[in-house]
């Protein structure tokens, strides 16, 4: 098969992705709607509780937080696209085409990149409008957006795992509350870790949640934690040590998703 | 290239496994091109499991398929350039309109975007779905959701064609709409494979009848040879008057000529006959000059479950109740399919 027609049929594929969202905005809006709601309570209600070690304003401190959530959810957009492919017969009919299996989970990953970033720019507005601003340099802002991208490419891996691994919709949302949620709660997406006691802090210290945030905050000039205030490497280098998760959870998840997926898409 | 160029479907000693359960224990087959083979068998036969080892979708344990000349494990993609596939569930995609699915489809053969639009266009205008064409799938009837998948199955003009089960879950008229459109594809000379619970279904549209029970074929042939083979067509008397049912039976054996028994549910008198509807007057005449009062008096071919009892000793429903206890079920395939 050619690079050129497997580029072709993936794209394919991606529109139909693109379509289902636009006939269905539900799964775009619940991903788009929570963090801005999230923005507005911790900007208007919370905030006022929550002092940034070093100072700086709590608003400017939120939405690196914000995002690194955002684009960690992102992988449930496409688990449950996933389970209903599944489900409905779509990727057996898929099989049945003179296609590369992999141009399906190509196609599906394309667009949930395209869509992932919907959310995304959405926040930046919403941080736009309650006062976060961007402090640092054209590229250094555009290196934060990267690592976004680098970071959802990774985590649409453990979507398409979980996407097939999992039999529906709902248990891809219980996955999430169980497990991603309280993930990325124990992490500097909403407070400070110096805030958190003995274990959970060492958790949220090396959670790459919390050094996906402290980087976009980093890399926009944001107010941080990281100076003087923990010692840990995954503090210091929060960039570094967010490539190096994304790089793992590719490596690990990948392999696993590709065998999963040729298992529910065999027989 | 394997096999005889006019042999679309060639398969050899099919086996499929799931654990301990063997869902087809050996299947041979041979489908000439441009002609209509049904495959019918209760719930739980081994038909679905069959038709996905023909279509690629499923290796076989054992042995050999051939679609047109090409070997399914060695040339897979060659066999999916040529054929069309329904499967059992509709798979039509509910988020598209009828158009899209078709059009994405065609894109998928590889048709290019101009061609695969064109081709959508004539496939609802023969499928009687233009007007329909720009709504959404999900919101299609049963039937119209039936007709776009076949439609679907078409959009790279195949070689061959299977159906699985394609009027299953449709009420009669969508069916008789159905079958409709199976009678022009099957006269405008497709090669067809299709699977049924319905004798009627595969007496209409097939040349070959396979029955399958247990993942095996337990008997091949023409409707009318199966229909021969057990009896042929039945008729079915009910009395009013409940007392006088065992006169009725005497009654109706020595007009038919053949032994009459009460059926299971105990109030309707069956007895099989080829005599057609002469043989129905004969027994209407007895009655009514026994002064028996009828309620009923029909003549009807004769159901898959009858076909089944009489080749396999056990009742279609007794396969499919069996099936259905069996372990690992795929989705979408409950109950409520149970032979007609
Ligand atoms: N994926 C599967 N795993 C385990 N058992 C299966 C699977 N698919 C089918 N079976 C079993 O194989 C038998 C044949 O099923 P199937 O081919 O679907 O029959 P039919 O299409 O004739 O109703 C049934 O007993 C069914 O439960
Ligand atoms: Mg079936």
């Amino acid at each position: 098969m050619s690079p050129r027609r497997y580029v072709g049929d993936a794209w394919v594929i991606a529109r139909r992705s693109l379509k289902h969202i636009r006939r269905q905005p539900e799964m775009l809006t619940d991903a788009t709607i929570q963090p801005i709601m999230f923005v507005l309570l911790f900007a208007y209600v919370f905030g006022g509780a929550i002092s940034v070690p070093g100072g700086g304003s709590y608003r400017e401190f939120l939405l690196g937080g914000i995002f690194a959530q955002t684009i960690v959810f992102g992988c449930f957009g496409i688990a449950v696209g996933l389970t209903a492919d599944r489900s409905t017969g779509a990727i057996d009919r898929f099989r049945t085409l003179p296609i590369s299996r992999s141009a399906v989970l190509g196609g599906r990953a394309i667009a949930a990149v395209l869509i992932g970033f919907v959310p995304v720019a959405l926040m930046s507005i919403t941080g736009l409008v309650v006062g976060w601003r961007i402090h640092s340099g054209v590229l250094d802002a555009l290196g934060g957006y990267a690592l976004m991208l680098g970071f959802q490419f990774a985590m649409i891996w453990v979507g398409i795992l979980m996407g097939c691994l999992l039999d529906s919709p709902q248990a891809v949302q219980g996955v999430a509350f169980t497990g991603l949620f309280p993930v990325t709660f124990l992490a500097s997406t909403f407070v400070p870790v110096n805030t958190l006691p003995g274990v959970l802090r060492t958790f949220a210290e090396w959670n790459p949640v919390t050094s996906l945030s402290g980087a976009l905050r980093h890399q926009f000039g944001n107010p941080d934690v990281v100076a003087g205030s923990s010692d840990a490497w995954s503090l210091q280098h929060p960039a570094v040590y967010t490539l190096l998760w994304a790089v793992a959870i590719v490596a690990i998840t990948a392999p696993l998703a590709v065998r999963a997926f040729g298992r529910v898409a065999g027989d | 290239m394997t096999g005889a160029p006019d042999v679309a479907i060639r398969a050899r000693g099919l086996v499929k496994r799931f654990g301990d359960m063997t869902a087809v224990a050996g299947i041979d087959l041979e489908v000439a091109r441009g002609s209509v083979t049904a495959v019918l068998g209760p719930n739980g036969a081994g038909k679905t499991t069959m038709v996905r080892m023909l279509t690629t979708l499923s290796d076989p344990d054992e042995g050999t398929v051939s679609v047109v000349g090409f070997d399914v494990a060695t040339d897979a993609n060659e066999v999916r350039r040529r054929i069309g596939y329904a499967a059992q569930d509709a798979t039509v995609d509910e988020l598209l309109t009828g158009r899209e699915n078709l059009v994405m489809l065609g894109e998928l053969h590889h048709l290019g975007r101009r061609r695969a639009k064109e081709r959508a266009t004539v496939l609802l205008e023969q499928f009687s779905l233009t007007e329909a064409g720009d709504r959404v799938a999900g919101k299609y009837s049963g039937g119209m959701r039936r007709r776009l998948d076949l439609a679907a199955t078409l959009v790279a003009t195949p070689e061959v064609l299977f159906l699985d089960e394609p009027t299953t879950g449709l009420d009669p008229r969508a069916r008789n709409e159905l079958w409709e459109v199976l009678d022009t594809l099957v006269a405008s000379g497709a090669t067809i494979l299709l699977t049924t619970q319905y004798l009627e279904e595969a007496e209409r549209l097939a040349d070959d009848i396979l029955v399958v029970d247990h993942g095996r074929v337990i008997a091949q042939g023409s409707a009318r040879e199966l229909k021969r083979r057990i009896g042929g067509e039945q008729i079915r008397v009910i009395v009013r008057d409940r007392a006088r049912l065992d006169e009725a039976v005497r009654l109706v054996s020595a007009a038919a000529g053949a032994e009459a028994l009460v059926d299971p549910d105990g109030d309707a008198i069956v007895v099989a006959t080829d005599g057609g509807a002469a043989a129905m007057a004969a027994v209407g005449g007895a009655l009514a000059d026994a002064g028996v009062e009828v309620d009923e008096l029909a003549l009807r071919p004769p159901t898959l479950d009858e076909v089944f009892l009489e080749l396999t000793g056990h009742s279609a429903a007794d396969a499919a109740a069996r099936a259905d206890a069996g372990p690992g079920r795929g989705p979408g395939r409950g109950p409520g399919e149970a032979a007609a």
